[in-house]
């Protein structure tokens, strides 16, 4: 660690990682009542289970984002950062406001909560993934200004970098287009663009740019590859990135009441989403394969490489399977989407949140990298949790493809509920892979405290 | 990857002199941009397939003498980054940024009867909506004008470089990567004139 204040990220690491075990329990407790159907009814029902399991994820991701902020941009700009206080109290501000909703949903019905915290005032909650509560969503944009303040004051007075410029872009972002939540218009069609115009152009738009700034800067630091180097990359990176996402938001278009072209530009721009993700493998490989130094971290290059393939087979190959508007057709809405969402959020951001604290948590502690022996049990819990969820996803999928055959493309096509039935061995073996993800899961955490001899600081 | 680009000309030069004029990371980009372009292309000939008669007529309604006309503006203007690039190899920085100027202002002549062309287009009722044809037509001649904007960017941003006399032999860098990208837009264009406009 070369800045004092850096320190503010380990808080938002740790609270990261605790949300991440918490997002994994409710994962595994839906799982199981997909086919035990009355599991922990009344008490958490299965569409509290689904959005405390997808809000969690958020939330942690968004911690992880900010930890990351904070450790990289005073290095990446030389200089110390502008309130470490200010980090400190966003940082509780944060944490008590997503327990107490979270507690929310899991203790007062929706309805309920909806009416007790204003939604009659200004109408927000009921859309899924922006669940939350009026006070959280203001709550939300409160802290993110407050850390976009702080992050920008601290570029404003140091060195500007492409890394730190790109992610501070990805973040602006990401509370820019927040700010669509609050807008729920009665117009159905409306509503779906308004709603789409937060949830895509976050994971498949300024998400990327925090994606690929926070593997660019892993990258120079493990590798010790020129930043020039990296840094074109990386713009090649951001530029495919935004041109095919923000266009391919058209994917989403298709059968909401938007117009026919949608059909074409939609699959035509989103078809080649794949291609900044098959850069950013490309780019992650070239880079290690020139690297300039062995870094004692091999466990964060693990990740890093990890982040690249699975990134691109989750959201580049996973996203384009069901794409394209005649191939949607079918499968929208269907297990497909959720093979395709699990591993792209996982490959993609989860992996990359993992890749910066594997990486920065040694140095946070006072030390390059991790003993052997928690090195190798991190190893571990990659590979545990990878090839968890290459399981959870190819089970996915081919519950998906059932699903899509008996319910939409037979001659007699069944029910939704019918053909759930029909599908259930898939969601057991689902649910099997899922704990042994939660395993892994499990060896992360313990990796953390394993002692051993560390390697010394590099200077 | 340097090797790549060289295998088609005759006679090879020795393997030292192999060279990517440009930067890798636009040949990435333009890669990724014909690819785009491609796609587009075959999404509007599987269409054209199933509609021939409906294309046929109202790409007779389009103003071809107007799309050859930009054709001869665009080709003139790749023609005068060549010379461009060929003036900054011998040191002529001032004649580089004349033909650069030059350059610029057949890309300005494209963009202008294009507004025109769009202008009479919207006054007879065309819209994305009006016909799978207009939604190829405009769809495909709008990404293209977009990108003849950026190239008109890029032209400007190499001839405030030719003119600050940046590029000369040995550090022609960025001005083969700018003209790389120029190109790019006029070979796309050359392959959507005929065929949206010419080929029934």
């Amino acid at each position: 660690m070369q800045y004092k204040s850096q320190a503010v990220a380990m808080p938002y690491f740790i609270a990261a990682i605790g949300l991440f075990v918490g997002q994994i329990i409710f994962g595994l407790i839906m799982g199981l009542q997909y086919v035990v159907g009355d599991f922990l009814f009344p008490e958490i029902p299965f569409n509290v289970a689904r959005m405390v399991h997808t809000n969690l994820l958020i939330v942690w991701l968004l911690f992880g984002f900010m930890g990351a902020a904070y450790y990289l941009v005073p290095e990446e700009t030389e200089t110390e950062l502008y309130s470490p206080k200010l980090a400190l109290i966003l940082f509780w501000v944060f944490l008590v406001a997503g327990a107490l909703t979270v507690l929310g949903y899991l203790f007062v019905p929706y309805a309920t909560l909806a009416q007790a915290t204003g939604n009659d005032l200004l109408a927000t909650m009921g859309r899924e993934f922006l669940e939350q509560p009026l006070p959280t969503k203001l709550g939300i944009v409160v802290v993110a200004l407050a850390f976009l303040f702080n992050i920008s004051m601290t570029m404003l007075k140091g060195r500007k970098t492409a890394i730190s410029m790109v992610l501070l872009l990805g973040l602006w972002g990401l509370a820019i287009f927040f700010l669509f939540s609050f807008y729920n218009p009665h117009n159905l069609v409306k509503d779906k663009f308004y709603w789409w115009f937060v949830v895509h152009l976050w994971v498949e738009g300024v998400w990327e740019l925090i994606l690929a700034a926070l593997l660019a800067f892993v990258l120079i630091k493990v590798t010790g590859v020129d930043r020039e180097v990296i840094e074109k990359w990386l713009y090649v990176i951001i530029t495919l990135a935004l041109v095919t996402g923000i266009i391919g938001t058209g994917h989403h278009y298709y059968w909401i009441g938007a117009p026919e072209y949608w059909q074409w530009w939609g699959s035509i721009f989103s078809a080649l989403e794949p291609i900044p993700f098959f850069a950013m493998t490309v780019f992650a490989f070239n880079m290690v394969n020139r690297r300039r130094r062995e870094h004692p971290n091999k466990a964060a290059v693990l990740w890093a490489l990890g982040t690249g393939v699975m990134a691109f087979l989750g959201a580049g190959v996973w996203g384009f399977l069901h794409t394209l508007a005649p191939v949607n057709f079918y499968t929208h809405g269907t297990q497909i989407t959720a093979a395709h969402g699990h591993m792209a959020f996982y490959g993609a951001y989860v992996m990359v949140v993992i890749t910066i604290i594997s990486y920065a948590m040694p140095l946070l502690r006072g030390r390059a990298a991790n003993s052997e022996k928690a090195q190798v049990l991190e190893m571990w819990s990659f590979w545990l949790m990878t090839i968890a969820m290459v399981f959870i996803t190819l089970f996915l999928t081919a519950a998906g493809i059932l699903q899509v055959w008996l319910q939409r493309v037979s001659d007699t096509p069944m029910s939704f509920m019918t053909a759930q039935d029909q599908v259930a061995l898939f969601y057991w073996m689902r649910e099997w892979a899922g704990v042994v993800f939660f395993i892994g899961l499990l060896t992360y955490l313990a990796s953390f405290f394993v002692k051993g001899e560390a390697k010394a600081v590099a200077s | 990857m340097n090797t790549a680009s060289a295998t088609a000309l005759t006679p090879a030069p020795p393997a030292a002199q192999y060279r990517l004029a440009g930067d890798l990371a636009i040949w990435i980009f333009i890669l990724a941009e014909l690819l785009a372009f491609g796609v587009f292309f075959s999404a509007y000939a599987f269409t054209r397939a199933h509609h021939v008669e409906l294309f046929d007529a109202e790409q007779r309604a389009l103003h071809r003498d107007v799309g050859a006309l930009n054709t001869a503006l665009l080709l003139t203007a790749s023609y005068f980054v060549v010379r461009a690039v060929q003036a900054a190899e011998r040191f002529a920085a001032r004649a580089s940024s004349h033909w650069l100027l030059g350059a610029m202002v057949c890309g300005a002549g494209f963009i202008v009867l294009k507004l025109f062309e769009y202008g009479a287009a919207f006054d007879q009722g065309v819209s994305l909506s009006s016909s799978p044809f207009h939604m190829f037509y405009l769809s495909l001649t709008f990404f293209h004008f977009m990108h003849v904007i950026l190239g008109m960017v890029i032209l400007a941003a190499l001839w405030f470089g030719a003119r600050a006399g940046r590029y000369q032999p040995g550090d022609m860098n960025g001005m083969e990567t700018g003209a790389a990208y120029w190109h790019m837009v006029d070979l796309v264009w050359l392959i959507l004139f005929p065929l949206v406009y010419v080929i029934h």
